[in-house]
């Protein structure tokens, strides 16, 4: 529990947070070889907020504040999943308009060069 | 002591804390400070990485795929993803230095907390260069542009220099703003103000947050 002394904690906290972002880290980037679809998408988010949770609740000492401050700084950020929902549901609208206007995409990439 | 047994858990703790007339969240002033602004910073990078997922659902175009984009060959043939990778890793090898650096603190361990700075700030600066080398690559080899790229949808290099260059900034910054903090812990400054070193805490929750951005960069840009 966090006391007037600060966030005082076991260094084995650290290091097997340090290790754990690591192994997920490397579990990210072996993601990229998977096959396109809803299984590799699902495993990039999971790892993502996986790590994301470790940080803010073991380094940045999250869990050990007060359920005031938790609330305060975790909360308002939830309200991101109604500007998502609301742009996804817009860009597809904005895509379906320029197919019906302009036509399926013309335009023919080129190969990544690589030197 | 038997005030701390009385004190009202679960929400109604967080009622307590909101309507006793007191400081609420039991932190130092700054650290609740840095805390806000890390919520407002969120909110400025959820937006850009919003925009990113719209214009990108909007396109026709096809867009580019950032395995491929960010390969890199070393002789051989190109690996994907590979020099972010190794971005990845340093941002979290510094993120540890950091969680080290702000214990050490605690401790009063002024030369190791200097110098677990000094090395977090160094990762730091690591990244920024390879980020700095990445977008020459990208710029001079590639042909990537704000408004244009040959490999596809125009929305790749707008939101991508928006994107990481905005991060690549909230880097730099940490970087001076953890050189100060530790010349500071290294000249004694501190000590002179009743030995608290929760400051290396704070400027430690800004680092955090830094390492924090990039796993949704990572994660929602280059791999999805």
């Amino acid at each position: 529990m966090a006391s007037a002394e600060g966030q005082q904690h076991p260094l084995k906290i650290y290091y097997i947070m340090w290790v754990a972002l690591f192994v997920l880290s490397g579990f990210s980037y072996a993601s990229d070889f998977m096959e396109h679809g809803a299984l590799r998408t699902s495993v990039i988010l999971l790892l993502m907020f996986l790590k994301a949770a470790g940080i803010v609740f073991i380094f940045m000492h999250m869990g050990w504040e007060r359920l005031a401050l938790k609330v305060a700084i975790l909360g308002p950020p939830v309200a991101i999943m109604v500007l998502i929902w609301l742009m996804s549901y817009e860009g597809f609208y904005v895509e379906d308009t320029r197919i019906e206007n302009y036509g399926p995409s013309t335009f023919e990439p080129q190969a990544v060069p690589h030197h | 002591m038997s005030e701390a047994v009385l004190e009202p858990v679960g929400a109604a703790g967080v009622v307590n804390d909101f309507a006793r007339d007191k400081q609420v969240f039991g932190v130092p002033w700054g650290k609740a400070m840095m805390w806000i602004f890390l919520l407002s910073d969120t909110f400025i990078f959820s937006c850009f990485l919003v925009g990113y997922m719209s214009v990108r659902i909007a396109t026709t175009d096809p867009w580019p795929n950032p395995s491929e984009v960010f390969a890199l060959s070393f002789g051989g043939d190109p690996i994907p993803l590979i020099l972010i990778a190794i971005m990845t890793f340093i941002l979290i090898t510094s993120s540890g230095t950091m969680a080290l650096a702000v214990n050490m603190g605690y401790r009063r361990n002024r030369k190791a907390t200097f110098w677990l700075m000094v090395a977090t700030a160094a990762l730091g600066a690591t990244f920024v260069g390879m980020q700095a080398f990445e977008w020459t690559k990208l710029i001079v080899d590639e042909g990537v542009r704000p408004w244009y790229n040959p490999m596809g949808a125009a929305q790749f290099g707008s939101s991508f220099f928006m994107i990481t260059g905005f991060h690549g900034m909230h880097v730099s910054a940490g970087v001076i703003y953890l050189l100060v903090i530790a010349n500071r812990v290294r000249n004694g400054f501190y000590e002179k103000r009743g030995g608290k070193y929760e400051i290396v805490e704070i400027a430690g929750l800004y680092w955090h947050f830094v390492d924090l951005v990039w796993v949704f960069i990572f994660a929602l840009f280059y791999l999805w």
